[in-house]
């Protein structure tokens, strides 16, 4: 969290300081910003039905899209000469299970503009979320704080999420039995891109295992390395125009942080039960107090982890779309220039962050595993 | 909160857990194990190296200290043979010397001994031959004298005479 505050801190003090002369050009600019947001009234096709959007509204609503899961991997659109927009991207298989399995390609969506049918059975797409519905003609229902009121199926799809935890299983895979290999090949020396991940390898032990854990670290250090690796790779991957954010969706930080707790769990050592329900050391009423405070706390532990990695993700995201977003709405040198050095500034910024919490995660993982392992020495700090 | 929930999808929490921990496991086997693995061994491989140079350097140590010692030893040994020799050397003189010395007064004990003897011999040889021609000479002076007898008795008078003065 401390992560994301500074930057916010920032780019709200850049935007009351810019503020005046974004005042400024909107006066100019305004004859000519009444034309764009008539055709984005046009292309807004599928959502005939609802009220016409300015600019600000609709890069708020690409954000919110950009933030959720989707079902087709969408590099970007554009509109040709007819002033039909065109999608640039592959549909990636939806995976069912109502009524017995139900496979499709979400290409059968047509991006929301039609219901997709799968033996028999009718499925739209409202809000990037999956509702069955009676026939073809059939819109989702809706109530009035517009939530949906269809059925939803229970959804395995393989989603763009879904497919970039793939990818990047598979890079990491082949990337490190590489690595791997490359000791054997080479008399014990690492070759290729392992030469850049074995430091990484060892400080992970080093640094992050071995000094917080102690002399178990070895069960845990499949779990360290693979989650160090993982959330990096996946949050570098969120900072490339493919446009994808894993790792601020709150069901794989969930997962991971679940994994996290189990692993503690199971792995804790008498002595660790000891402190949660009879804390040694205080009296015994306190003893008691202590004990459901104890066991929250586990829960909290990793429920703080999910938050973190999650929040700083979304904030990064946000941020940096938000200031892209700001040069459309300037639409003039000064701004626009200005919002770019500033995406630039902070993208820069979010490399640095997304192998923070990468190593944040890693490091509270270790430090909680440490927790369960720690050996019987109270005479050191009761 | 609503919202985060509303986000929650349990499809992409259930891939994320089959992949995540099928790639965990995969990992484990193929990757992290024989990485570390391989990691371990190097760095043992190290500390042996480090460990066996400086037991080099140390035998190298004691290899040259021994040589020291020997080499003291040696010199040592030289020095004391250097010095028996020479003790020998001048005790061999002396002896030699001593020795000469016996010798030189033996020999020369021996030459005087049978220069005496010699003497002696000589001196018999030369007195039995003085004698004889003595005789002889007495003989022929004696016949010579005898022949009258004045002359006779002058040289009984004679040799009276010379036996009173000896």
């Amino acid at each position: 969290m401390v992560i994301s505050k500074k930057p916010l801190h920032f780019i709200v003090a850049a935007l009351v300081a810019f503020l005046p002369l974004v005042n400024y050009a909107n006066t100019t600019t305004d004859s000519t910003a009444v034309p764009v947001e008539a055709a984005a009234v046009a292309e807004g096709q599928h959502h005939a039905e609802e009220a016409p959007k300015d600019l600000k509204t609709e890069i708020k609503e690409f954000i919110g899209h950009h933030l959720m899961d989707s079902y087709d991997f969408h590099l970007f659109s554009y509109k040709d000469d007819a002033g039909v927009e065109k999608h640039i991207g592959f549909p990636l298989p939806v995976i069912l299970i109502d009524n017995g399995l139900q496979v499709f390609s979400s290409a059968e969506f047509h991006h929301g503009e039609h219901a997709a049918e799968s033996n028999g059975n009718y499925y739209r797409l409202y809000h990037g979320k999956i509702y069955k519905v009676a026939n073809a003609e059939e819109e989702v229902a809706v109530d009035e704080h517009h939530h949906a009121t269809n059925a939803q199926p229970l959804d395995f799809s393989i989603t763009k999420n879904v497919f970039m935890i793939f990818v990047v299983a598979l890079i990491m895979f082949f990337l490190f039995t590489n690595l791997a290999k490359s000791y054997a090949k080479n008399g014990g020396i690492a070759s290729g891109a392992g030469r850049f991940f074995e430091p990484i390898i060892l400080y992970i032990r080093d640094d992050i295992a071995i000094p917080n854990i102690g002399k178990n670290y070895k069960k845990y250090m499949s779990y360290l390395l693979t989650i160090f690796f993982f959330i990096w790779f996946l949050n570098i991957f969120g900072l490339t125009p493919l446009g994808i954010n894993v790792t601020g969706n709150i069901a794989v930080t969930a997962c991971l942080a679940i994994l996290t707790y189990v692993i503690t769990t199971l792995t804790a050592n008498k002595n660790y039960w000891g402190h949660i329900f009879w804390m040694p050391g205080v009296p015994t009423p306190m003893k008691i107090i202590l004990a459901p405070i104890e066991l929250l706390g586990t829960i909290i532990k990793p429920f703080s982890l999910m938050i973190r990695l999650y929040a700083n993700m979304v904030a990064g995201h946000v941020v940096l779309m938000s200031i892209i977003g700001l040069m459309f709405i300037f639409k003039n040198w000064l701004g626009s220039s200005l919002s770019f050095f500033l995406a630039f500034a902070l993208s820069l910024l979010e490399i640095l962050v997304a192998a923070l919490q990468a190593y944040i995660f890693t490091m509270l993982s270790a430090l909680y595993f440490g927790a369960a392992n720690e050996e019987h020495h109270h005479d050191d700090h009761h | 909160m609503e919202k985060l929930l509303d986000q929650f999808s349990l499809g992409l929490f259930f891939w994320q857990f089959l992949l995540f921990v099928g790639l965990i496991l995969l990992l484990k086997k193929f990757a992290w194990k024989p990485i570390l693995d391989a990691v371990n061994e190097r760095e043992e491989g190290i500390k042996d190296a480090l460990l066996s140079a400086e037991n080099a350097k140390k035998e190298m140590m004691n290899l040259k200290a021994d040589n020291q010692k020997l080499l003291d030893q040696a010199r040592a040994e030289r020095d004391t043979m250097i010095k028996e020799a020479r003790e020998i050397k001048e005790k061999m003189i002396a002896d030699a010397k001593s020795e000469a010395q016996v010798q030189g007064a033996k020999m020369i004990e021996q030459a005087k001994a049978s220069i005496e003897s010699e003497k002696n011999a000589a001196l018999a040889e030369l007195k039995s031959q003085v004698s004889g021609l003595s005789v002889d000479i007495a003989e022929k002076l004696l016949k010579a004298e005898l022949s009258n007898k004045e002359s006779q008795s002058a040289l009984v008078e004679k040799m009276l005479g010379e036996v009173k003065l000896n």
